[in-house]
């Protein structure tokens, strides 16, 4: 059973890779279970600066899913580079994705010049799709122009396989992808969480402390499917398959829908075994199905 | 941090809204007072986290207030009932702080993630004075237990429907108990009074809205005086000077 798969040229020992944001560091589970049974992992998204994020309430439960507006809380791309990346090198040999944010194209470009240069990093993901922070984040990655300016100024300071990730609150997502793959990208991540909110009718005020957040969670698979069919189908380059994942069969959908490689997101936060559980599920859900080499499957449908 | 399924032995109600649930399985991940549990229910996206009361090595028991839809869902639930459960998570409290006598001031529900605490304390040969802080003594729970303990306990009501009329820090005037630190939990500007009030060393054990439970979301950060924390990972424990009230 083949579960192996290249992801622009870094080999991944299975397609499973916990999402920025739902997994740390990657050194937090490490004393739960062997990290290394993780195809990759992607980092807690970084800016240039530390940053605080949100004030708390920053998690709203929902119906299959839920919202969160942490905001970007990060210790910043020097404390990445010098003490998380190399801890986590430390115990861990898969692929290490560093998530990168910015509230400009120069500090975009500056955070991606300071990962391109630490070695125990493998890939670069740019986010330009975080719906919780103000004058960034999302603003980027929600017009095709801004998009391709980030992956442009990026590109030249990137020597490692680039990923840019992608907003779903956009009216055509594959426009955005093609602008992306046209200025140099190597891959696509794709989809961020949907901008969504609650309200406490109780205290007649938003759950969250900031107004709204990225709804995740089983509930937006059948979106993220769709938009990861559209872009695979439209764009050459490889797709990291990402929103609502939580199952082995959920995987094998995502590749047979054109993915790469597969992230779980949120689905962490309720089980913080699942990626470990679905690397382990993923041979016999493949056996089940007649899959022998899971990358015989991809784009299928 | 270890994950598990849990049976429920008991889940009875022992207080106004307030249930005690006694979960049978493996509660070897509880190493401190102060750590919590991390319980997945039914039809719910989230994990729901209460601190474990105590435990031993049949399991662990926790008490909770209906508040919520989750919580209304737990006291339906009856015993035999399987459940998913995070446990020993959090840092817990710090027996180590106390070098004679400690004071434990906690406020409704406060009071049982300080229990094992007591326990321990007493066990290590420490005086251990408890006030107990609730709106009515309806609400009361385990005055009772921290007496058998061999605590010396004072309650304190709003109402004053049992012991001193008023508030635990009141309690704390009234009674003049002796300690070298402090420990306490409940309600965020009762325990803010009691750092305030106090010039020993203590712990105070936060709460705020969680995600994961587990260190890996950072949906529970709060600001300290050493930079972010997670409530979850970090704390829920922490020093009275690290906090930012």
């Amino acid at each position: 059973m083949v579960t192996k798969v290249n992801l622009c040229g870094i080999p991944l020992a299975n397609p499973v890779v916990p999402a920025s944001g739902t997994f740390g560091f990657g050194t937090e589970m490490a004393s739960v279970y062997d990290i290394n049974v993780l195809g990759g992992i992607s980092l807690k998204g970084t800016t240039l600066e530390e940053r605080f994020g949100n004030e708390c309430p920053r998690i709203a439960e929902c119906p299959d899913g839920m919202i969160n507006s942490v905001g970007l809380q990060n210790p910043g791309i020097d404390a990445l580079v010098s003490e998380k990346v190399p801890q986590l090198r430390k115990i861990y040999n898969g692929a290490v994705i560093a998530n990168i944010s910015g509230f400009s194209i120069d500090e975009y470009e500056k955070c991606c010049a300071r990962a391109n240069g630490c070695p125990g990093i493998d890939i670069i993901e740019v986010n330009v799709s975080c719906p919780n922070v103000h004058g960034g984040g999302m603003a980027f990655g929600t017009s095709a122009e801004a998009a391709a300016s980030v992956t442009a100024a990026v590109r030249k300071v990137c020597t490692k396989p680039l990923f840019i990730k992608l907003s779903p609150n956009v009216t055509d997502i594959v426009t955005i992808a093609r602008a992306c793959q046209d200025a140099g990208a190597d891959g696509l991540t794709l989809i961020n969480t949907i901008l969504g909110m609650r309200i406490d009718i109780a205290r007649r005020r938003t759950v969250t402390a900031n107004r709204y957040g990225g709804f995740s969670g089983r509930a937006v698979f059948p979106v993220a499917l769709r938009m990861v069919n559209q872009v695979a189908g439209e764009c050459s380059i490889p797709v990291m398959g990402c929103g609502g994942v939580s199952c082995a069969s959920d995987v094998i959908e995502m590749i047979m829908a054109g993915a790469t490689a597969v992230q779980v997101g949120a689905e962490n936060l309720r089980n913080p075994m699942v990626c470990k559980q679905i690397v382990e599920d993923l041979p016999a859900v493949m056996e089940k199905y007649g899959i022998n080499d899971i990358n015989e499957i991809r784009g299928i449908v | 941090m270890k994950q598990g399924l849990f049976t429920i032995k008991c889940n009875r109600q022992v207080a106004d809204k307030v249930y005690l649930m006694r979960l049978q399985g493996d509660a070897s991940a509880f190493t401190r007072a102060g750590q919590f549990a991390d319980i997945a229910l039914e039809g719910r996206f989230l994990r729901r986290p209460f601190a474990a009361t105590e435990w031993d090595d049949e399991g662990f028991s926790l008490l909770y207030k209906v508040v919520g839809e989750g919580t209304d869902q737990m006291k339906d639930l009856r015993e035999g009932t399987v459940l998913d459960v995070l446990t020993g998570l959090g840092n817990g409290f710090d027996p180590s702080i106390c070098r004679k006598s400690a004071l434990i001031v906690c406020g409704g529900l406060g009071a049982s993630p300080a229990f094992s605490l007591a326990r321990q304390l007493v066990a290590n040969g420490k005086k251990v004075s408890v006030i107990l802080g609730f709106n009515c003594a309806s609400e009361a729970v385990l005055a009772g237990e921290y007496e058998s303990l061999g605590a010396e306990v004072t309650v304190a009501t709003m109402d004053g429907s049992m012991g001193i009329r008023g508030l635990v820090t009141d309690a704390i005037d009234a009674t003049g108990p002796e300690f070298d630190c402090f420990y306490t939990c409940g309600p965020k500007v009762m325990m803010k009074a009691v750092c305030e009030k106090l010039q020993v060393p203590g712990q105070a054990s936060l709460e705020e809205r969680m995600g994961c439970g587990c260190g890996i979301c950072y949906g529970c950060t709060c600001r300290t005086a050493k930079g972010p924390r997670r409530v979850c990972a970090d704390g829920p424990v922490f020093d009275k000077e690290d906090i930012i009230w």
